[in-house]
């Protein structure tokens, strides 16, 4: 490849050029895992599934990931959503997704007043780098949603 | 029913009432999502998780969880519920085949 750096005629350059991005292409899709993936539109329309067509607003979820996840199998992951857990006042559920898994669903967990605390930690399995999604359900009918992008070094779904 | 398939779960044994605890499980299960494929035959292993996790607190649902198989192996759940009263807290999780898995904790609250 140091070639292209050398003077040449640009007909030969950008053949290279192109059989350089071709190589390229190449080696991109054999890592290319076998299942098809999930996108952040699958994801949009399994919230949809979720929540109807109600708006989301931004705040009150507190999503904690790791930055970088080094064993995509097992990946901590916690969040509390900011409620005060009252007869009248709390949260209901809250989903998480995931935007490049080859399912975007990865759990719901549902709470009542008697939870005291919308707090939840568990252990999830990540393909690759990607954003994990949760959307809080409140007794109101309000919902939130907070994102986070996770890298992933090896990916953990099988396959 | 799975095999080797255990439960387990951290309760306190006393909190004080209204005291809001932190409840910690634990279930050995292979979780297969059913997106590996066997190495020698190629074919798809088929999906075989659990699908649903609830807690009652003195017969009433205090929290309950739906699954999917992107929840890793041998599943943790932690979460919180107040301390009411004394008695006993029930966990269930539920797998694709049906199976049950059951374990309890009593709590004393002062």
């Amino acid at each position: 490849m140091t070639q292209i750096n050398t003077p040449q005629d640009p007909q030969r350059r950008s053949l290279l050029i192109g059989l350089g991005a071709g190589g390229l292409a190449v080696v991109g899709m054999t890592l290319v895992p076998r299942a098809v993936l999930a996108n952040p539109e699958d994801v949009k329309m399994a919230i949809e599934e979720r929540i109807g067509d109600a708006a989301t607003m931004d705040g009150r979820i507190s999503l904690e990931l790791p930055q970088i996840a080094e064993n995509g199998n097992t990946v901590p992951i916690a969040f509390e959503v900011d409620s005060p857990m009252t007869e009248s006042d709390y949260v209901k559920v809250v989903h998480i997704f995931a935007e490049q898994n080859p399912l975007p669903d990865v759990a719901s967990f549902y709470f009542t007043p008697r939870s005291g605390k919308a707090r939840a930690s568990t252990r999830m399995r990540m393909l690759k780098t990607q954003n994990i999604v949760a959307v809080a359900e409140m007794s109101d009918g309000s919902v939130y949603m907070a994102k986070t992008e996770v890298k992933v070094t090896i990916g953990g779904c099988g396959g | 029913m799975a095999k080797n398939v255990k439960p387990r779960v951290k309760v306190p044994k006393t909190a004080a009432k209204g005291e809001i605890i932190e409840i910690k499980t634990l279930i050995s299960h292979k979780m297969e999502s059913g997106q590996r494929k066997d190495n020698k035959t190629g074919e798809k292993i088929p999906r075989m998780i659990i699908n649903k996790f609830t807690c009652t607190y003195n017969g009433v649902e205090v929290f309950s969880a739906d699954w999917h198989p992107a929840i890793s192996t041998n599943p943790y759940m932690a979460f919180n519920t107040v301390a009411t009263e004394s008695g006993t807290l029930e966990f269930t999780w539920v797998d694709d085949e049906g199976s049950t898995y059951t374990k309890s904790a009593k709590i004393t609250v002062q």
